[in-house]
């Protein structure tokens, strides 16, 4: 009886969740691949021949301020507004400065400033000083021990500060 | 001589109407040369496929570097990205102002785009105050957008400006024939009197000069040299500087 009713069960009874238990393989094999295969059937997609991606040769540009090297917009003549000749020369050079930087060719404009010399030199006087800022309170004395040690190359032997107890 | 190049270099220097094409077979026998080389089509010219279509009137122009584009005359001005332009505050709604930038749609602003603006710190801008910004967003699908502030987050010359003065409108080809680099108008006109000009790249020109007089002499000068031969331009410049007006 039990078994002839379980095969007049729907087949979307079978596929609740609390039928699979019972299920043999067999069946659930089955449920599984008319499953995939509605959702297959169901799968839209276009009908249309691959898309490739080329790659562009043709780039756009809709802007004529590139093309025509167009300048800064704010302009003022013969001092009427300082600020505004001042943002000129500034946004006016940048081009200028590449070309002649090109110009020039393997000429660094930082050579002018500061030689690495020169930078060596300034911050000879700060080693110690960024060290101790680095180090914690505890070690500070003993770099200062050591850099006099270094300086002076003569060991003088201190007494450790340490607590004395009072004599009573 | 390539192919591509070869095409436009026939045209460079002559009119070209809307509709006219450029095609390069890539299917053809220089395959690998056409293929090496870019080309960079700028306004007047647009892409469709492997052609190039010509959508504005004017002359073919060519500078190094594979660049070509149309040189066209018009008043309507086109937002484009990255273009500094002089817009009109017309509505303050919440956190954007929507500006007036002589296109086909207003163009929003946000409140935070000034330099050293915060959301406590609100710039002081009404309706009706010129601004000086440049398109972050410009496309033909899009409510434009400026900014006042460039990529570092400094004004450089944008934002509100222009208490008094005079803001006038002239066509975009004068417009950038005054911002082409050593533009003898602006020579010419700077010989005269100290003044202060912002010229947007919509059309929009706004002048100031110590006097009322100067600045409307100015604007008329500017207004008139649109259509004038450089000589014409030159003896009229002369008769203003001796003050014969």
């Amino acid at each position: 009886m039990a078994k002839d009713g379980s095969t007049k069960l729907s087949k979307n009874l079978l596929r609740m969740k609390f039928m699979q238990r019972g299920l043999d393989a067999d069946v659930k094999k089955q449920l599984d691949e008319e499953e995939k295969r509605i959702i297959s059937d169901e799968h839209w997609f276009l009908d249309l021949p691959e898309l490739k991606a080329k790659e562009n040769y043709i780039i756009e540009e809709r802007s004529y301020v590139p093309c025509e090297d167009l300048v800064y917009g704010r302009m003022s003549f013969k001092g009427f507004n300082p600020d505004v000749e001042r943002l000129m020369v500034l946004m006016n050079a940048p081009k200028e400065e590449d070309e002649v930087n090109e110009e020039i060719g393997g000429i660094n404009k930082m050579d002018t400033d500061i030689t690495d010399e020169e930078m060596a030199r300034r911050y000879e006087s700060l080693v110690g000083s960024m060290r101790k800022k680095f180090a914690k309170k505890r070690d500070r004395s003993a770099i200062i021990d050591r850099e006099e040690e270094v300086n002076s190359n003569v060991v003088d032997c201190k007494p450790k500060k340490a607590f004395l107890k009072p004599q009573d | 001589m390539d192919t591509v190049h070869a095409r436009f270099k026939d045209k460079i220097g002559e009119v070209l109407l809307p509709g006219d094409v450029f095609t390069f077979s890539v299917q053809g026998g220089g395959d690998c040369n056409i293929k090496t080389e870019k080309i960079i089509c700028g306004p007047g010219l647009r892409r469709n496929g492997e052609e190039v279509h010509v959508c504005k009137s004017g002359i073919l122009r060519h500078k190094q570097a594979n660049l070509y584009w149309i040189d066209s005359q018009q008043r309507r001005y086109i937002p484009t990205k990255g273009e500094c332009v002089i817009g009109i505050v017309t509505a303050k709604s919440g956190d954007i102002y929507k500006v007036d930038v002589g296109g086909s749609e207003q163009a929003s602003l946000s409140y935070l785009a000034f330099e050293g603006a915060t959301k406590r710190n609100r710039p002081n801008v009404q309706v009706g105050d010129l601004v000086y910004g440049q398109f972050t967003i410009a496309n033909k699908d899009m409510e434009p957008e400026l900014v006042c502030i460039d990529s570092c987050g400094r004004a450089n010359g944008m934002g509100v400006f222009g208490a008094d003065g005079l803001l006038f409108k002239v066509s975009v080809g004068l417009v950038r024939r005054l911002l082409s680099p050593q533009s003898e108008i602006v020579k010419d006109l700077e010989k005269i009197f100290p003044f202060e000009t912002v010229v947007g790249l919509n059309g929009r020109v706004w002048v100031k000069a110590k006097t009322v007089q100067q600045t409307l002499i100015v604007a008329n000068l500017l207004e008139t040299c649109e259509n004038m031969t450089s000589q014409q331009r030159q003896t009229l410049f002369k008769k203003v500087a001796e003050g014969s007006f």
